[in-house]
Order: structure tokens, then C-alpha cells, then sequence
């Protein structure tokens, strides 16, 4: 793995919630993961629903203050200090490209935001250049400047979102689930275009997503997730062939295989029950409700990841 | 050949909106045959959903059926009274539908709403009514379903409430279910049980099955036959094996290429250029002809007639007719 | 079917008839034809689209009309009328006593001898009041008093609402909680008693300069528009802090924040814009509110002061010649019923027209 870009150590993202009268008890959504990412690679970063992977993302990026753990940009902790600083390093790009973009605002106003407000043009034409740069970039036409974004269809959407991100010239972009609300034959081209821009500028990306296919295609490594925690990192081929964590085992078993031979072919191992809710979570490891191979070690306490070997790391007792 | 339960003939499907006639479905013809699996995929904008719903007759306010003839057991639906349809929704043909956080009702228990399906269609009232919703909850792989019916959809999971939904949808053993994007709102692990759950009710009751989906692993996995949709026509269609190792329709083609390769996962996607069909322009010729590479002139001009490449696989492209005119006049 | 022998190269040739096609039909198609199915609609804003919404609407039409058309009146009135509201009537020079409650487009006998004499007298349109002065005219400044309050305590209650409204919805926690109590303790008071209250005190109180524009309003004028300032703008801030709360949650302020956009900016460029619409409807809707507030309020005796004519004193001093003048409270009544009825159907018409539904 290249040197390493972000590195998260130890990050826990609590959220009060309100239980009876007066009192609060913590929803921990995030509860305390360590990870790096690469300059210039990707990361892809899977779970289900409640696994605490947006908010990761989310809190990476300050926009939820964490609650304990920090995040290193290129070895300086991202504090509330120097938050503006890495705001020009550190970018999102976000699920739903219909209320990402604010309506009321033009293509050229949505991309020309973060040159404002970093004041990163000198004076208009400069500004209207640098703009029409990142649409080319995108693959926007320099004509849809003036036009609003409820004017675009979804794929196109995204693109000024990706060029909203690029506006500041980050070298890491986290990117929530960029593809998941657009059609299939779209979801080809905005996923080219973001391995274009990493061979092109050399951003790297943390890749948040569910759909197992595309994350494996885009990311050079993979982190599961499950209810706050991570139960496997490796690299993506290796994952795919090699899962070790329970979990892992019955997610990839689980996805549906375009190919008919194939997933019909496969055994599918299929878990019991709905997962719990991140308010009431299991002591010990948050998946032995569920997992095949539970023994008593995995009520007591809960695993943190471990190398098994070739930068795999796992958390589990029993496997 | 067994007599065919559903038969969908040139069906032509239009809303009536403020912007003008969106023509969602244009001429869209297939058979559906007892216990058969049949999936309906498409992306936004194909008219997939609206087919079903069509067969249903449930469209909103604005849409019409205004063309063809939808033939259940020999009898044309399309022209059947809110009276008789009544009578076939719930009872020969059940839907489900894609968001399970909305379509059960909140303020009733779920013992009620299913309850409602029960008393609906069959004479079964009182303790023999409960009696066939505990059996209906079990049969979906619920348990303690006395506990289950006196509580709210709000306090069960999303995988719950779809394993609801098909119980009220199963409750008069119709002999169509139609699935609209099923276990597109769920996670990865409860689509599978879903998914699970629906093959082996399939198998024990018997009953035709017509899966819409964009998701186009679901419909590898679960589908007999298979319908490929583009602008409310149908570009291909035939059974699995050939829609996805013979594809003989571009569109077909441009979505298995854009699509991660399952034997080489890191290979480049190629997407299909341009972006989804306007419904309320319909081109005069071939829905797909403005993003497809290997358009020609033909295919601007005139809607691609139906081909037969084999016994089970059909498929309207220009292209199929150039390759035989080349045949001929190569011979 | 027979297919099954035939080869799989070449299964077609049964089933169509090729002669129909020539070398010509499978010619690729140029990037250009393809194109042309591509067009981008015409740009629209969303207050284009909206306006265009809004004027297919006969209602809201209607009512456009009707308030243009009043508007016009108002205005050009004055100019073309040669009486003015507090003048009471008279024949070269000489007071005309006769004028008393005349009936529309008549006139008193001192002006029918002048007409006969050759003189030109402008006809009472509406008639002439118990102080033998012009109806029509006072009719019409009636309604320009009434429009202005409504229009200016429209405009305090929407600058205090705004202002309370958008601070209390985008801090939320712990200030929210407190400034919506005190809103609530607001709307619990009773406003008509204060209104009463403040006048009776004012009077006492203030003393405005002889002449000025404050002294001819009246203090219970002022007053009215201190208790519109204390009370009435509650609806307001309600209602824009409910959108400012909604509005929050929608991922571009998110985006804007994670860009590095500070709250300010945020409130400015994201969030008031995206509630510009519902604040100009229920303004809209504020206006009719506020005139029919002071037309009750004048109607009863505590309004405007003489000899200031307000659509709502107006018909006050009509009640007592109701059976013999009943045109005098009719006048008023209609117009304050086209005024509010208007205003109403046109805050509907702008609420149908641009109620946000900007996903597809």
C-alpha cells in the first residue's frame, strides 16, 4: 500500500438519544474504527442499513464533531482549528443528486460556491474560467452554465456535484453513495468518471456504498462494517475470494450475481433475523446474534481486527 | 402447451399530464403460463412498473389504458368493471410493492390489515378468519404470529413487513403475484431471505410470478423468462441463459457491458453514452436509437419488428434483420 | 413452429421479407440524426414556471384584474375627481346644505340651478355622506387608508417574523425551545383588548406634532401598529422557522457546510431563497387579514379618526341612515369584500402556483 493519506484512529461518533424523561442514552453509530487510506487509492467501504458507514464518512470530515478517536490528514490531526484548511483537502460527494444541489441556484453559482468561499479566484473572469474547466472535466457542456439543476437528469446531477467537489483541488474525496440512485446504464459512466479523475489528479477516495459489484470494481481495498464496527479489511480481490468474518461470508453470498449459471450455482448462506438495532446492540461482538460459528468468548467480549496475514485484518474469535 | 393464464396483447398505457401525453407503454405483448417466473427489467423511464400496474389497473389518476387487450384465462381485463376487477384483485392476482415502510397502514394492527384480505375474498370469518392469518404468518416464516398480529408495522423491520405484505398478498392463493421492486428498499442480507422465501412459496403453491426489477442480479437469480423493457417496449426477451450469455438486442448488450464482469471484476465498465429516453418525446423510430453505437438509418425511421432468433428467445433490434439481409444477399 | 432445422446462423429468412430492406436502410446514422432526439428543454426558473402556473389559473386571474383595477382607481381618482374627502360641498363659494345624503348620480337643488346656469359639476358618483361631502371620493381614500395599513402591517409582522422565525429555526437546541415558549405565551394574549388598552393609553400619553403625519393617522392608528408589531407577527415566525427546520435537513445545506460555507452564508444564500416562496404567499395572505383587522376595528369606533374615512368608519357612520341610505354602507361593504376576497384567492392562486415540487 502507497503512503498513507487519511488515517482514522480510534473513531467513535455518539448520538444522544432521547429515552424517557430526561434521560439520554448514546446511539453509538460509530463505534471506534481505525482504517487509512492510501494518497491516491481507494477504499471502499461497505454495510448494511444502521452500520455507521455515512456517518464515518460524515464524521471524518468534521461535519459531525466526533466524539472521541481522531482523523489525521497527511500526519496533522483534522481539528475545529484548522477545519477550513482541510476543508480544501478533504470533500464529499453525496447520495442523492436531487436534493444535494440547492434549487434555487445555477450550475455555474453550485460549482462556483467553494471558490467563494475560499476565495480562491482573484476576480470574475478568473472565477468563470476555473469553472467552466471543472464542467469540462465532468463532461458537462459550458452552455448548461446558466441553466438550474432540477433542469439535469440524475447522472448529470452527480457530475456537478463531483464538480462542485473538485473545485477545490482536494486530494481526498469521500464519496457516499454516489451511484446508487441512478440507473444502471448511468452508474457506468460516473463510475469511469471517477477512476478517470483518480488517474487524472490522483484523488483518493474512501468509496461508501452497498452494492458489493461496484464497490469491488472501484476499490483497491475494502472495510466491512457492521453496527458501528469494522469486521474486515483486505484488499478487494483477496476479500472476494478469501472472506474470513462470518459476515463478510454471508454478504457476499447473499449479493445477487448477474450471471445466471453462476449465482444459481452458489450456496447461499442465508443469517436468521433482522439486524439489531444500534440502540439495543448485542454485548461482545455485535454480529454473534446472528452468526453461525457464535461461541461463549464472543458474548464476553468483543474482537478487535487482527492481521491474519497479507494486510488482512479481521475481528473475530472463532474464525 | 399448457393454456396460458395471463396473455398481454399490444398493450398501450398513456398519462395525460399538465406537459402533455407521456406514452409509458407502447405496444408491449407477452404470455405469462401457470407457475412460470417472469421478469420484467428495465430502468427508470421503461414502463416496466406501469405494465404491471396496468394489469392490476391500479394507475393513478392521469393514466389511461388506451390499447390492446389484457387476456386473463381467455376474459379481456381492460375492459372489466371497477366491480370485477375487484373481484380479481386480492383474489387471482395479488401485488407487492416496493416500500414496505409505506404500504401497510400505520394506524392498523397487522393482525387487521390481514384480517381485511381474508374477510375480503373468502367466506372464512371470526376464529376462522385468525385462524387462516396465523397460518398465512407461519407460512411466510414468522414467528410467534399471535404476538405479530396485535402489534404495528411500526414496531417490525423492513424485511418483516415485506414478509407481511406477501402473506396479504398470499391470503387467497391467487394464481399471479406480481412483485414490483420487491427487495429493492432492503439490505443485502434480508433481500436474500426474501428473495429465498418467495422461490420456495413459488414452488409450494404453484402460482405465476411476474418479478419487475432493475436489478438485474435478482433477475438472474429468480427468473425463468425474462422480458428486457426500453421506452415502454419491449427490446428482447427469452429465457436467462440466452438474455444474458446471447444477448441479441444493443441495449441488452450496453447494460451487460456496463455492469461489473463477475470473472474480471477490475475490467473497464463500458456505458451505454447519452441519457435515459424523455417520455414525453418519443423518437419516431427505435426508443433506444439516440444512445446506441451501432445505429443506423433504419433504425431512426421505423420501430424494429419482433425476431425470432430461437424457440425462447425473441428480439426487436434492426440489427438481427441486417445480419440475415447480409446472409442473403452474401449467398 | 419449424425453426428447430433451421440453422441457428440464419433464422430470420422465414419470418421476413427482405426485399423490403436495401443496403441503404442499414447505413449507420450519423451522430447529428441521433442528436436530434437529445434537445434540452427550454430553460425555465422556477419563477417562470410558476408564474406561468399561476396565470392558468382563472381564479388568481380574476383576482389580478380586480386588484389592478382597484388599484387604478385609487390611484387616479383623486386627479380626476375634482372634490376632496373632507370637503364639504359647496356652490360658488356658498356652503350647500342641500347636499345632504344624496343619492348616487344625483344632485342637490344649489347644483342643479348651477348646471342649469351652464356650470359643469362632476356627478357624485356614490352620492354625497350626512356632511354633505363626496362619497365616491371618500370611498376612495377610505380604501387607500385601508390598503396602506394593510400593506405596512403586513410588513412589520413579516420583517419581525422573519427575523425571529429564521434565528430560532436555525440555532435550534436550547435558544429554539426558549423563543417558540415565548411565542406561545404571545399568541395566548387577547389582541383586541390590548389594541384598546394601548390606545386608551397612548391617547393620554403621546403628543405628536401638530400637522405632522403621525397626528393625522391618529393614535389609534399608531397603536394598532404597535400591537400588530408586539403580537400579529407570531403567525409569521411559526411558519418560517418551520421551513428553515425542514430546509436544514436537505443535503445541499449539508453540502454547503462540508464546503466550508459558514452558518451565515448559509442562512443567506441556501435557506432564505429556498422559503422566498411560502413567505411571499402568506405576505400575500397577511395583507387581506390586516385591512379586515382595521376595518373591524373602525367599524367598532376605535380606528381611524375623523375626518379620515376608513372603509370600516365608513360604514359605521352608515348604520344609522341604513333604512333610507342603504347605499352608503353597501359602497364600503363591497369594496372591503372584492379587496380581502381578491387577496385571498390570490395568495391561493401564488401558493398552487409555486408550492415547491421540484423533484420529477
Amino acid at each position: 500500500m502507497s503512503e498513507t493519506l487519511v488515517e482514522v484512529k480510534n473513531l467513535k461518533q455518539y448520538f444522544p438519544v432521547k429515552a424517557g424523561f430526561g434521560k439520554t442514552i448514546p446511539l453509538k453509530a460509530v463505534d471506534d474504527i481505525s482504517f487509512e487510506v492510501g494518497k491516491g487509492e481507494t477504499l471502499g467501504l461497505v454495510g448494511e442499513s444502521g452500520c455507521g458507514k455515512t456517518t464515518a464518512g460524515r464524521s471524518m470530515l468534521r461535519l459531525y464533531t466526533p466524539t472521541a478517536g481522531e482523523v489525521l490528514f497527511d500526519g496533522v490531526p483534522v481539528t475545529d482549528k484548522n477545519i477550513m484548511h482541510m476543508r480544501k483537502q478533504m470533500q464529499m460527494v453525496f447520495q442523492d443528486p436531487y436534493s444535494s444541489l440547492d434549487p434555487r441556484m445555477t450550475v455555474e453559482d453550485i460549482i462556483g460556491e467553494p471558490l467563494d468561499v475560499h476565495h480562491l479566484c482573484s476576480n470574475r473572469k478568473e472565477r468563470r474560467e476555473k469553472i467552466l474547466e471543472l464542467m469540462n472535466y465532468v463532461g458537462l457542456n459550458a452552455e448548461h452554465a446558466r441553466r438550474y439543476a432540477h433542469e439535469f437528469s440524475g447522472g448529470q446531477r452527480q457530475r456537478i456535484g463531483i464538480a462542485r467537489a473538485l473545485a477545490v483541488d482536494p486530494q481526498f474525496i469521500v464519496c457516499d453513495e454516489p451511484v446508487s440512485a441512478l440507473d444502471v446504464s448511468i452508474q457506468a459512466q460516473v463510475i469511469n468518471m471517477f477512476e478517470e479523475l483518480q488517474d487524472k489528479l490522483g484523488v483518493a477516495y474512501l468509496f461508501i456504498a452497498h452494492d458489493l459489484l461496484v464497490v469491488h470494481h472501484i476499490s483497491k481495498r475494502i472495510a466491512v462494517m457492521y453496527l458501528g464496527k469494522i469486521v474486515e479489511i483486505a484488499d478487494s480481490d483477496e476479500l472476494n475470494r478469501h472472506p474470513i468474518h462470518p459476515y463478510t461470508e454471508s454478504l457476499l453470498s447473499a449479493v445477487p450475481i448477474p450471471d445466471p449459471d453462476v449465482t444459481r450455482a452458489r450456496q447461499r448462506i442465508i443469517l436468521e433475523g433482522d439486524v439489531p438495532s444500534p440502540l439495543k446492540r448485542p454485548t461482545g461482538c455485535p454480529f454473534r446474534t446472528r452468526c453461525r460459528h457464535a461461541a461463549e468468548q464472543c458474548a464476553q467480549e468483543c474482537p478487535s481486527l487482527t492481521d491474519r496475514g497479507g494486510d488482512h485484518q479481521v475481528a473475530c474469535w472463532v474464525r | 402447451m399448457s393454456e396460458c393464464l395471463l396473455s398481454v396483447q399490444d398493450l398501450h398505457t398513456s398519462f395525460f399530464t399538465d406537459a402533455g401525453e407521456v406514452q409509458a407503454v407502447n405496444g408491449v405483448s407477452f404470455d405469462l403460463n401457470p407457475g412460470e417466473i417472469l421478469g420484467i427489467v428495465g430502468e427508470s423511464g421503461s414502463g416496466k412498473s406501469v405494465t404491471a400496474y396496468s394489469i392490476m389497473q391500479i394507475l393513478a389518476g392521469t393514466g389511461r389504458i388506451t390499447g390492446g387487450r389484457i387476456l386473463f384465462k381467455g376474459q379481456d381485463l381492460s375492459k372489466w368493471s371497477e366491480k370485477q376487477m375487484q373481484g380479481f384483485r386480492g383474489k387471482n392476482c395479488s401485488m407487492i410493492f416496493q416500500d414496505p415502510m409505506t404500504s401497510l397502514n400505520p394506524v392498523f394492527t397487522i393482525g387487521d390489515q390481514m384480517r381485511e384480505a381474508v374477510v375480503l375474498h373468502t367466506d372464512r370469518r371470526g376464529a376462522a378468519a385468525d385462524a387462516r392469518v396465523k397460518e398465512l404468518l407461519e407460512l411466510v416464516g414468522i414467528n410467534e404470529p399471535e404476538k405479530r398480529m396485535k402489534q404495528y408495522p411500526f414496531e417490525h423491520s423492513g424485511g418483516m413487513r415485506q414478509r407481511v405484505m406477501i402473506a396479504m398478498a398470499l391470503a387467497c392463493e391467487p394464481d399471479i403475484l406480481i412483485a414490483d421492486e420487491p427487495t429493492t428498499a432492503l439490505d443485502v442480507t434480508i433481500q436474500a431471505q426474501i428473495l429465498e422465501l418467495m422461490q420456495s412459496l413459488q414452488k409450494k403453491m404453484g402460482m405465476a410470478v411476474i418479478l419487475v426489477t432493475h436489478d438485474l442480479g435478482v433477475i438472474a437469480d429468480m427468473c425463468d423468462n425474462i422480458i428486457v423493457m426500453y421506452g415502454g417496449r419491449i427490446c428482447e426477451r427469452g429465457t436467462a441463459r440466452e438474455i444474458f450469455y446471447n444477448p441479441k438486442h444493443e441495449y441488452t448488450k450496453g447494460l451487460l457491458r456496463s455492469i461489473p464482469n463477475v470473472n474480471n471484476m477490475k475490467k473497464k465498465l463500458v456505458p451505454i453514452a447519452g441519457t435515459p429516453i424523455n417520455m414525453l418525446n418519443l423518437p419516431k423510430g427505435c426508443a433506444f436509437c439516440p444512445r446506441c453505437d451501432s445505429a443506423m438509418k433504419i433504425c431512426l425511421a421505423q420501430v424494429p419488428e419482433e425476431i425470432m432468433i430461437s424457440e425462447d428467445h425473441k428480439a426487436s433490434c434492426w440489427m438481427n434483420v441486417r445480419a440475415a439481409y447480409e446472409e442473403v444477399i452474401g449467398k | 413452429m419449424e425453426n428447430n432445422g433451421l440453422p441457428k446462423k440464419n433464422p430470420l429468412s422465414l419470418q421476413l421479407d427482405l426485399s423490403k430492406f436495401s443496403q441503404e436502410s442499414f447505413a449507420p446514422a450519423t451522430d447529428e440524426e441521433k442528436r436530434q432526439q437529445d434537445v434540452m428543454s427550454k430553460s425555465t426558473t422556477f419563477f417562470r414556471d410558476g408564474m406561468r402556473k399561476l396565470f392558468k389559473n382563472p381564479l388568481a386571474v380574476i383576482s389580478l384584474i380586480l386588484l389592478a383595477a382597484i388599484l387604478l382607481t385609487i390611484i387616479i381618482a383623486p386627479m380626476v375627481v375634482p372634490y376632496s374627502y373632507e370637503e364639504i360641498l359647496s356652490v360658488n363659494g356658498k356652503r350647500d346644505k342641500g347636499a345632504k345624503n344624496l343619492a348616487p348620480f344625483t344632485y342637490s337643488q344649489m347644483e342643479q340651478k348651477y348646471i342649469d346656469q351652464g356650470g359643469e359639476r362632476f356627478p357624485h358618483i356614490f352620492g354625497t355622506d350626512e356632511q354633505c361631502r363626496d362619497y365616491f371620493i371618500r370611498v376612495v381614500y377610505a380604501t387607500r387608508i385601508s390598503l396602506f395599513i394593510g400593506f405596512f402591517a403586513s410588513i412589520i409582522v413579516l420583517i419581525i417574523g422573519m427575523l425571529y422565525g429564521s434565528i430560532s429555526g436555525y440555532m435550534g437546541g436550547r435558544a429554539d425551545l426558549i423563543m417558540m415558549r415565548v411565542v406561545d405565551v404571545i399568541y395566548s394574549l387577547p389582541d383586541m383588548l390590548m389594541i384598546i388598552l394601548l390606545q386608551v393609553v397612548l391617547n393620554e400619553r403621546l403628543q405628536f406634532p401638530a400637522g405632522s403625519f403621525l397626528s393625522r393617522m391618529g393614535t389609534s392608528m399608531v397603536s394598532l401598529f404597535i400591537v400588530f408589531g408586539l403580537l400579529y407577527w407570531v403567525g409569521m415566525a411559526r411558519l418560517i422557522r418551520g421551513q428553515i427546520l425542514s430546509i436544514k435537513e436537505n443535503e445541499y445545506v449539508l453540502a454547503a457546510r462540508s464546503i466550508g460555507a459558514k452558518p451565515g452564508r448559509i442562512i443567506r444564500k441556501h435557506i432564505i431563497p429556498n422559503c422566498l416562496s411560502v413567505i411571499v404567499i402568506s405576505s400575500a395572505l397577511q395583507i387581506p387579514s390586516a385591512t379586515f383587522t382595521e376595518s373591524f376595528l373602525s367599524f367598532v369606533g376605535i380606528g381611524v379618526k375623523a375626518p379620515m374615512p376608513s372603509l370600516g368608519s365608513l360604514a359605521n357612520a352608515a348604520r344609522e341612515g341604513l333604512q333610507s341610505y342603504p347605499y352608503k354602507l353597501v359602497f364600503p361593504a363591497i369594496v372591503i369584500c372584492l379587496i380581502v376576497l381578491s387577496l385571498n384567492l390570490l395568495g391561493d392562486g401564488l401558493r398552487d402556483a409555486f408550492d415547491p415540487k421540484l423533484k420529477r
